[in-house]
């Protein structure tokens, strides 16, 4: 019984050695950062009218999936994502090396399930129409449905699709959960590292936001963005979010991993938690929100925030009584810039901050509320923020390397 | 006295706590006396017409009214029921307080017909499009479908039920999800980040689409006269698997916080080992090394060699592809052992209870363990001599069982494979 009390080695320390990005302001670091520093924003107001969403910006998905064959099992979330985990494998340096590849694990945050708009509109018009016989669905499922879009609307099948075009082949999870599954994907990927039960792990998401079957789930709680675009902070009038499509996809490392390959890092994660507040009571999700912040451990003052804030309420106005408790931070908002990009929020804002730590500047604000203000200096802790549109709640903590 | 860490110096995970839901009834008790006794939980469907399918029958859990259906509601309630029965077994914490997380595995969620059709009858019009089901979507008058919808939905009450800590994760690694679901609850264990972990796998998924969806590409048996004899894992006639309901639940502790609370040791998670297959969306590598892969890594994380494996509860799906797959794995990592080691599949029973399957077969094997006794794999009339495995045939066999090896394999490459033991190794 004495081996209880052997030591438990230090925990390793993490580094993100790898970011890709594709997003609604483009594609790849430079583009998105450029973007950001001219306070862009690329917004569509009509195609999805009353609704606003932040169009995802072409890509040649074939730099990425050289597959024609591939493109096609594959819907939009899936393309994007599988597009922006393959720049992030390059960014980290590992693309093509089977031998890390091949132990290198994976853990997705998804949604899922983009359905055929066609099939279903065609199936529900023969049934207004007064075709209901008992069977009527059976026969018209059997015959409309496409056999593989069963597999462009599985969860775990981003997870695949990445397997099979990148050859990430560890092991592979996919965490479910809206916003919060980006933040317990990259809780579990830094718990694993830290505890030596891996050494280097893909973390990521991807979203397509140009969906009105998705929409008809958030119009059911009142939830998207109506009419007219406006930042985050500045939609008292018209509560909601605008629903973006992005991909945003990190490689997880340790510390000793890295420098083993001459890997250089973007930043340092040192903490990631999670929590699931019921939000019964008015002021549980901020107290929950605080509770996660003392958690993080030690945070200076006068740093930086870059928060998932979606612009539904009453989430919105609860995270805002907690920024307001933290206001010497410099405050970032990606919601104005990229839209909600839902499970993709968190790993997006990730790879913000290791952008901002590691070239010395977080992106100027591009708000007009006055919440976001500027930043002189160069960062060096920046906390990244998850609060759910209905449940959940995150947060990281990122560093600068020395 | 056994010592409280592993040969890896990590601690050692127990089972203190296990509940089964299957289409053969509620609780290990009723589900155990039809399982040795042979008893199959397929049946023809009858929650929804069947005219024009190729299949038409499944192991649906017809015996739990929800109201108003959803696959969503019958997930949640399968999930409740099993994890209470778990909770209970273990004594473990208080009513509503279980001092750990969750890990939920549970199918991908999503609006299902009877919503889509009532929305279509409120737009009122005969020319309906998505933007007609937006327009009559908000209001409010529906809140409770965007709640009932959200993937974090099965998650949000089970942690409110049970009272778990921290955030709730709902994973899906395709069929093997329950797996991965308990192989999450070990890690967190070993990393020492907490004493338990409520593991719990759960799919009420037989609804129309979503069996049309599988039989589509092809996966699910047309044998369905009768149907207790369509699934028949390992059999020379077998032609895809039959679809299920259920759900697993699991008590994880660390051996120290079982036996300082003196709480029943029901057996011990050896190993957990995973590997993913980039070869096919829904087929398995031809040469079968990510599945001996996963093999070996689970023999490695429980530090045991193939020979002190004495069963194997396979994943057994019934499909030609898996069956075919799996006795190539294990062969090529067991060796002559593969011919010896009795291997049964629950499927041929309960069906694929898809993301429960590895949460249920993993409380059967701890059943196993304690009755020392294989359940069988009915319907095995015709063997497929190009499998040869020790099968258990049709009838319950009394065994020494002291490790069972237990499978789950699943589209998009997803392997999982468990080690159970009764005592520390």
């Amino acid at each position: 019984m004495t081996e209880k009390t052997a030591s438990v080695p230090a925990p390793a320390e993490v580094w993100i050695t790898g970011i890709g990005l594709a997003t609604s302001l483009g594609e790849g670091l430079d583009a998105n950062w450029d973007a950001l520093a001219q306070k862009r924003i690329n917004v569509d107001e009509k195609g999805f009218a009353p609704y606003v969403v932040h169009p995802f910006a072409p890509v040649n998905f074939d730099a990425q999936i050289p597959k024609k064959g591939d493109q096609r099992q594959m819907e939009a979330w899936q393309r994007i994502g599988t597009y922006a985990a393959g720049l992030a494998l390059d960014s980290a340096g590992v693309k093509g090396n089977k031998d890390i590849l091949g132990r290198m694990d994976m853990v997705i945050a998804a949604g899922g399930g983009e359905r055929d708009i066609a099939v279903d509109t065609n199936i529900l018009n023969a049934e207004a129409r007064g075709n209901s016989a008992p069977g009527f669905l059976n026969e018209r499922l059997m015959s409309d449905l496409r056999p593989t879009l069963f597999l462009a609307q599985l969860s775990n099948l981003l997870a695949g699709n990445i397997a099979i075009v990148h050859g990430v082949c560890g092991t592979s999870r996919t965490f479910m959960g809206e916003e919060v599954a980006g933040v317990d994907a990259t809780r579990i990927a830094l718990a694993r590292i830290a505890a030596g039960q891996s050494d280097i792990v893909l973390i990521g998401g991807s979203h397509n936001g140009e969906r009105k079957d998705l929409m008809v789930l958030y119009e059911f709680g009142n939830f998207l963005l109506r009419d007219k675009f406006a930042p985050v902070w500045d939609r008292k009038d018209h509560t909601g979010f605008a629903l973006g499509s992005a991909g945003a996809f990190l490689v997880l490392e340790s510390k000793a991993h890295a420098q083993a390959r001459g890997a250089k890092p973007f930043a340092k994660l040192s903490g990631a938690v999670a929590d699931h507040s019921r939000r019964k009571q008015p002021g549980d999700l901020a107290a929950t929100l605080e509770r996660l912040w003392a958690q993080l451990g030690p945070v200076a003052s006068g740093g930086a925030i870059i928060t998932g804030a979606t612009g539904a309420e009453p989430a919105t106005s609860e995270e805002r009584a907690f920024l307001a408790r933290h206001a010497g931070f410099a405050m970032r908002a990606t919601g104005t810039r990229f839209g909600h990009t839902m499970e993709t929020q968190f790993p997006l804002g990730l790879a913000l901050a290791a952008m901002s730590l590691s070239r010395g500047s977080l992106f100027p604000p591009g708000d007009s509320s006055g919440m976001e203000i500027e930043m002189t200096g160069a960062p060096t802790q920046i906390v990244v923020v998850a609060t759910g549109h209905w449940r959940g709640e995150g947060m990281a903590l990122v560093e600068a390397i020395g | 006295m056994t010592a409280p860490r592993d040969k890896l110096g990590r601690p050692i995970v127990v089972v203190t706590g296990m509940g089964v839901v299957t289409s053969l009834g509620a609780g290990k008790a009723d589900n155990w006396a039809k399982l040795t006794a042979g008893e199959s939980g397929i049946r023809t469907i009858t929650r929804f017409p069947i005219d024009g399918l190729k299949t038409t029958m499944a192991g649906t859990v017809d015996f739990l009214p929800v109201e108003p259906f959803t696959s969503v509601a019958l997930s949640e309630r399968l999930a409740e029921l099993a994890a209470e029965e778990a909770v209970s077994q273990s004594g473990i914490g208080n009513q509503g307080d279980f001092p750990g997380p969750l890990f939920l595995a549970v199918a991908p969620v999503e609006m299902e017909w009877p919503q889509r059709q009532e929305l279509s009858r409120a737009a009122g019009t005969a020319d309906i499009t998505y933007d007609d089901l937006l327009r009559v979507a908000g209001g409010g008058e529906r809140v409770s479908w965007h709640h009932r919808f959200q993937f974090i939905s099965v998650a949000d009450y089970l942690a409110e039920k049970f009272g778990t800590k921290g955030s709730p994760i709902s994973l899906s690694t395709a069929c093997a999800s329950g797996a991965t679901s308990i192989q999450l609850g070990v890690e967190a264990i070993r990393r020492g980040e907490t004493d338990a972990a409520l593991c719990v796998g759960t799919d009420g998924s037989v609804n129309l689409e979503t069996l049309v969806r599988f039989s589509l590409l092809s996966a699910l048996s047309t044998q369905n006269d009768p149907p207790k004899a369509a699934s028949k894992p390992f059999s020379k006639n077998r032609d895809g698997f039959v679809m299920a309901e259920g759900a697993g639940a699991l008590v994880l502790e660390s051996y120290d916080a079982a036996v300082a609370r003196g709480a029943p040791i029901l057996g011990v998670v050896a190993g957990c080992g995973e590997l993913t297959d980039s070869f096919h969306r829904t087929r398995s590598s031809p040469d079968g090394k990510p599945i001996i892969g996963c093999v070996r890594k689970t023999l490695a994380d429980a530090g045991m060699a193939a020979e002190q494996i004495d069963h194997i509860n396979a994943h057994g799906t019934s499909t030609p592809e898996n069956d075919k797959m799996e006795y190539l794995g294990i062969s090529a990592v067991f060796g002559e052992h593969a011919k010896k080691v009795p291997v049964s599949s629950n499927k041929s029973m309960v069906g694929h209870t898809i993301s429960a399957a590895g949460a249920v077969e993993a409380v059967f094997s701890l059943l196993t363990l304690e009755h020392q006794r294989i359940p069988p794999t009915i319907n095995y009339e015709i063997p497929d001599p190009t499998i040869q495995f020790d099968v258990v045939g049709n009838k319950a066999r009394d065994a020494r069982v002291t490790a069972v090896m237990s499978n789950s394999f699943g589209f998009g490459g997803q392997n999982a494979s468990l080690i159970l033991t009764r005592e520390p190794a």
